[in-house]
């Protein structure tokens, strides 16, 4: 047994850090898609409907646990009817909760470039979409990046709820050999050191491309 | 309007809740011709010029570019920034603070208008780019980024970038107020030459001497009113009313001249 256990830590472990990585690719795609177009609309319109409507949005999946959250997607509207697969419910639940975080970081991240930037893209006849697009943006989400890397560390951390859900990622699997094994002490030290892989690969990648926009 | 009358406008008035800054503006200008608006700080002539493109949409008053109406459908109605656009075009705006575009090179901020609004190609634009570059001294700064200029350098693109719209009216909104004094001498020479090519402008500025020497036209504002207007020279060197005297006399009629 004692024998066997690397192998199978090594086998589990890799099959869960895939789930993983698929259902953070996959949460953080959904999260910047919201976040990205109701901020954009938002600045865009000004329209007050819009506004209160974002803002329940984002205090409602601010203020519930994730954890209730990803229940009510898998279980609750299950009992509606609607069974979702435990990775579609973990990818869209996760989504949806950052969504509610990303907005406000791209919000903010838009409503710090100067007037003035946007006055001298309607002043040569942009429309206030092109000005958006093509002057506010690209600055905008400059300005956004170091605090999208910091949600996106944090979702990496976040993706060991869905195995509540019954996703199997490696918190999941890590669990399933806990029961069948009872080393807790080295599976679950192995499963921080992977987590601990993954967030320092993320921060990477977000630095890089940090330092690449900055040499701009 | 007379045949050569570009730029109308008539009875402007802004008010922001209760406080009046603009009230009953009214003055016209030629094709070629450059009229300077002075005045007091607070006076209102930013805001006048910030009116005429609709930056700061003025809440009474009429614009006609050509005799077009800027700013309202014919019915009278707000026109929305989008159907805005192809009027702004038309005008060209240099600001205080030059406001140039940090993530985009020199080349890229005044080729933008030529490519996005009217559809030139990128190798034409950034052509088009560089001769104005040419034309505002700063061909050879072509390839850097805005923020590795100097203020009077970064004044000089925004006024190329002006430029780059083929406008038929060129607005300066104290094109060198935000600049230390030694970087002045360079965006005003700018000017004067584009002066001498016979481009019509509204100059907002508080370089007097300048005005004398740029301006067909003085218009003194002060309490969001036109007070005194006439040619540059008998405004400045025969004020009649009181306040004109007063302020030309709180500059010393100075400033750094030649």
């Amino acid at each position: 047994m004692s024998d066997a256990l690397p192998g199978l830590i090594v086998e589990a472990f890799f099959a869960g850090a895939l789930v993983t990585v698929k259902v953070t690719a996959g949460a953080l795609a959904v999260a910047l898609a919201i976040g990205m177009t109701l901020a954009a609309a938002t600045v865009l319109t000004n329209s007050r409907m819009l506004q209160t409507a974002i803002r329940i949005y984002v205090e409602a999946l601010r203020n519930v646990p994730s954890l209730t959250f990803l229940f009510l997607l898998y279980y609750g509207l299950a009992s509606l009817g609607l069974r979702l697969s435990s990775m579609v419910a973990a990818i869209v639940g996760l989504g949806l909760i950052g969504g509610a975080i990303t907005v406000d970081i791209f919000r903010s991240g838009f409503r710090s470039i100067p007037v003035g930037q946007s006055e001298a893209a309607t002043s040569i006849g942009l429309t206030p979409f092109a000005a958006f697009r093509l002057i506010v943006l690209p600055q905008g989400l400059r300005q956004a990046l170091p605090s999208i890397g910091n949600y996106a560390v944090a979702l990496v951390k976040d993706t060991s709820l869905v195995a509540a859900i019954a996703a199997p990622e490696i918190m999941f699997n890590a669990r399933q050999l806990v029961n069948e094994t009872f080393q807790t002490g080295l599976i679950y030290g192995s499963v921080a050191l992977v987590y601990l892989v993954l967030t320092g690969a993320v921060a990477q990648v977000m630095s890089l491309v940090e330092r690449r926009l900055e040499t701009r | 309007m007379a045949a050569d009358t570009l730029l109308e406008v008539a009875n402007l008035g802004k008010t922001f809740g209760h406080l009046t800054v603009l009230k009953n503006v009214s003055f016209n200008l030629s094709r070629g011709e450059r009229v300077a608006l002075i005045g007091p700080s607070g006076s209102g002539k930013s805001t006048c010029l910030r009116a005429i493109n609709y930056l700061e949409p003025p809440t009474e008053g009429d614009i006609r570019l050509e005799g077009q109406s800027i700013g309202r459908r014919p019915n009278g109605q707000r026109m929305t920034d989008r159907e805005m656009a192809p009027q702004r075009a038309e005008i060209g705006m240099v600001f205080q603070h030059f406001h140039l575009w940090p993530h985009l090179s020199v080349r890229e901020n005044v080729a933008l208008q030529p490519r996005k609004v009217r559809g030139m190609s990128r190798s034409d634009a950034e052509m088009l780019a560089g001769d104005l570059l040419g034309k505002v001294h700063l061909a050879h700064k072509a390839e850097e980024m805005p923020q590795r200029l100097s203020g009077g350098q970064q004044q000089r693109v925004a006024i190329a970038r002006a430029l780059a719209q083929q406008p038929k009216l060129l607005l300066f909104d104290e094109p060198t107020s935000a600049l230390d004094p030694e970087l002045v001498g360079e965006v005003l020479t700018v000017i004067k030459e584009l002066a001498a090519e016979g481009r019509a402008m509204v100059l907002v500025t508080h370089e007097i001497a300048f005005a004398r020497e740029v301006a067909d036209r003085i218009l003194f504002m002060d309490g969001g009113q036109i007070v005194e207007e006439g040619p540059a020279k008998s405004v400045l060197d025969q004020p009649q009313s009181p306040r004109l005297k007063q302020f030309l006399a709180s500059l010393q009629l100075g400033g750094p001249d030649e």
